[in-house]
């Protein structure tokens, strides 16, 4: 009988895949081929672009001053992801969800009145100056790598907490509960128990807020000074004012390098890459 | 009891409401958390108060209280026509973003291997590629292409990042589709485009209005490509934001940034009110 209905049976099929490819192909992929044939002076090739971003002496100092600035942004994305992540295993589903909720809204509001809004607070006469008034203290963070960290933090952290929270949410509490019935202080029991088991997520969490930080552009931009500038800061000047296009190229090249590797790295500890895309559409799923 | 409510969850702890002392939460705990989620929501906040001040500089706390700023923003053209601007352009990138994603979902769908597995990563790179490479990148090609500050290398640029948002929302949606439906089906004679239509489509279509909701999102708050791509003649809202802020300290920034708040707001509300009707149906 089946014989006779000799269907099409409809299989997924790669012929759909070709106008997503094709999309990705003019903006992305054809531009980074563009960009890096002319960063290597095709057809006659050249190092030059590349070697001089080790020798002009700025790239080099400002690409230092980024790995730093986004070292603090990891840190303190870590010191509020990981309590925040631990109590996220803890609670109830209902106050689960509004915990996720809550780390996902910076992600999902508007870029430019998140970083307006960090101007007005962290600006002379702002309400953390005001604050710290109280004390006799003048902290202006407005124009600070520290003012730009915080900032950044802010919204990278679901890219710390959910990583984290699937590696803790996975841990057997019991086998703390077994160190304290066996004469553990609780202290103990996390650093030899707990904390290694959470040691992939840990990994995972860290290099994605680092690497992700690493190509802030606006909020630098707008809450830190030219002085001070970071590597997107960078690459911007040296495409749009300088119109340095070969170097440009060359600069972003690397950059993008770095993340995919870096990416890769979490990617193979965590298994979290597509957390990224995750996080971004998940909502209240991951939590549930 | 309570815990008949907690099997679903990924924790392996059983009990927890009830902990003893011996395992409870600790407060300082549940004070950083406190102060961590004051720290993700508060400072957005702080643009509503500012869009009521009678003020023309940033100063906070606001002075007075008017609707001046309000007025700007719905009086002033340049603001008008970059509201529009971003509108359309988000409009038409979701619109593309939608249909070439969830294409590329039902494609990969079942499909396994190293190639299959490789076009995915492919397809997801534009996440993870910082947005300052991807505008230099696509604003020197673009320049050559003559598709700088034209609508169509908005919609380009917006809907190749927005798709993979497409992606992840449809291909969630898809993996828990009986592909014993589509047999079905095709043997009682349905060409395949109709079964996707017909069978494919309506089980899918909450994943694929997120992706679309998500893709409208990204393209209407996208401002690192938006400032490459931009020219005198066009320009989107973040840009105009942008703008207000670095050349022209025009506090309307605040009302725009009250509004856009809200709006991405409600937006956002949708998708995840969709979903979780989805989880208790």
């Amino acid at each position: 009988m089946t014989e006779l209905v000799r269907t099409r049976v409809p299989r997924p099929h790669w012929l759909l895949l070709v106008p997503a490819l094709a999309l990705l192909g003019v903006v992305l992929l054809l531009p980074l081929a563009q960009s890096f044939l002319r960063s290597v002076g095709a057809p006659d090739l050249t190092d030059e672009h590349y070697t001089s971003l080790f020798t002009d002496g700025v790239t080099m100092r400002v690409l230092l001053r980024t790995v730093k600035t986004a070292l603090l942004v990891t840190v303190i994305a870590f010191a509020f992801g990981y309590p925040y992540a631990y109590v996220m295993t803890r609670v109830g589903p209902r106050m689960r969800a509004i915990l996720l909720v809550i780390v996902l809204v910076p992600f999902w509001t508007s870029v430019m009145a998140r970083n307006f809004a960090w101007i007005l607070i962290l600006q002379r006469g702002g309400p953390v100056d005001q604050f710290f008034s109280l004390f006799g203290l003048h902290v202006v963070l407005y124009g600070k790598v520290s003012g730009v960290a915080i900032a950044m933090s802010q919204v990278l952290l679901p890219f710390m907490v959910l990583p984290l929270f699937s590696a803790l949410g996975g841990i057997d509490r019991r086998l703390l509960l077994a160190a304290r019935g066996l004469g553990s202080s609780p202290v103990a029991a996390f650093w030899k128990i707990y904390w290694p088991l959470s040691r992939a997520g840990v990994t995972a969490g860290l290099i994605l807020v680092f690497t992700l930080s690493l190509g802030f552009y606006v909020t630098p931009a707008l809450l830190g000074t030219p002085q001070q500038s970071l590597i997107a800061q960078l690459l911007a000047q040296r495409t749009t004012q300088l119109l340095d296009f070969e170097g440009a190229g060359a600069l972003g090249i690397v950059v993008l390098l770095i993340t995919l590797v870096l990416v890769a790295w979490a990617n193979r500890i965590g298994g979290t890459v597509s957390a990224i895309g995750v996080v971004a559409t998940s909502g209240t799923k991951e939590a549930r | 009891m309570t815990t008949t409510s907690e099997v679903t969850a990924p924790a392996a702890a059983p009990a927890r409401r009830r902990s003893r002392g011996v395992d409870a939460v600790p407060w300082w705990l549940r004070l950083v958390v406190a102060v961590g989620a004051l720290y993700f929501v508060l400072p957005t906040l702080f643009v509503i108060p500012m869009s009521f001040s009678e003020s023309t500089t940033f100063s906070f706390p606001p002075k007075g209280f008017s609707l001046d700023l309000y007025r700007n923003f719905f009086t002033d053209p340049v603001w008008l026509t970059s509201l529009r601007n971003s509108f359309f352009v988000a409009v038409v990138a979701a619109l593309l973003a939608t249909v070439v994603g969830t294409a590329a979902a039902v494609g990969l769908h079942n499909l396994t291997g190293r190639l299959a597995r490789l076009a995915r990563t492919v397809l997801m790179i534009s996440i993870v590629t910082p947005g300052i490479v991807i505008a230099v990148v696509v604003y020197i090609s673009f320049l050559k292409w003559h598709l700088v500050g034209t609508f169509a290398g908005y919609v380009l640029a917006h809907a190749a990042i927005g798709m993979p948002f497409v992606l992840v929302s449809v291909t969630s949606a898809l993996s828990g589709f009986d592909s014993k439906l589509l047999r079905a089906s095709a043997s009682l004679g349905a060409p395949p485009l109709r079964t996707f239509a017909r069978v494919t489509m309506p089980l899918i279509s909450r994943g694929i209005a997120t992706g679309a909701v998500f893709a409208f999102v990204t393209s209407f708050d996208e401002v690192v490509i938006a400032l490459f791509l931009r020219s005198p003649t066009f320009q989107t809202l973040p840009v105009q934001m942008y703008n207000s802020v670095t050349f022209e300290v025009d506090p309307t920034i605040a009302a725009t940034s009250s509004l856009v708040v809200s709006a991405v707001t409600v937006v956002c509300l949708v998708p995840l009110l969709l979903g979780s009707r989805r989880k208790n149906r």
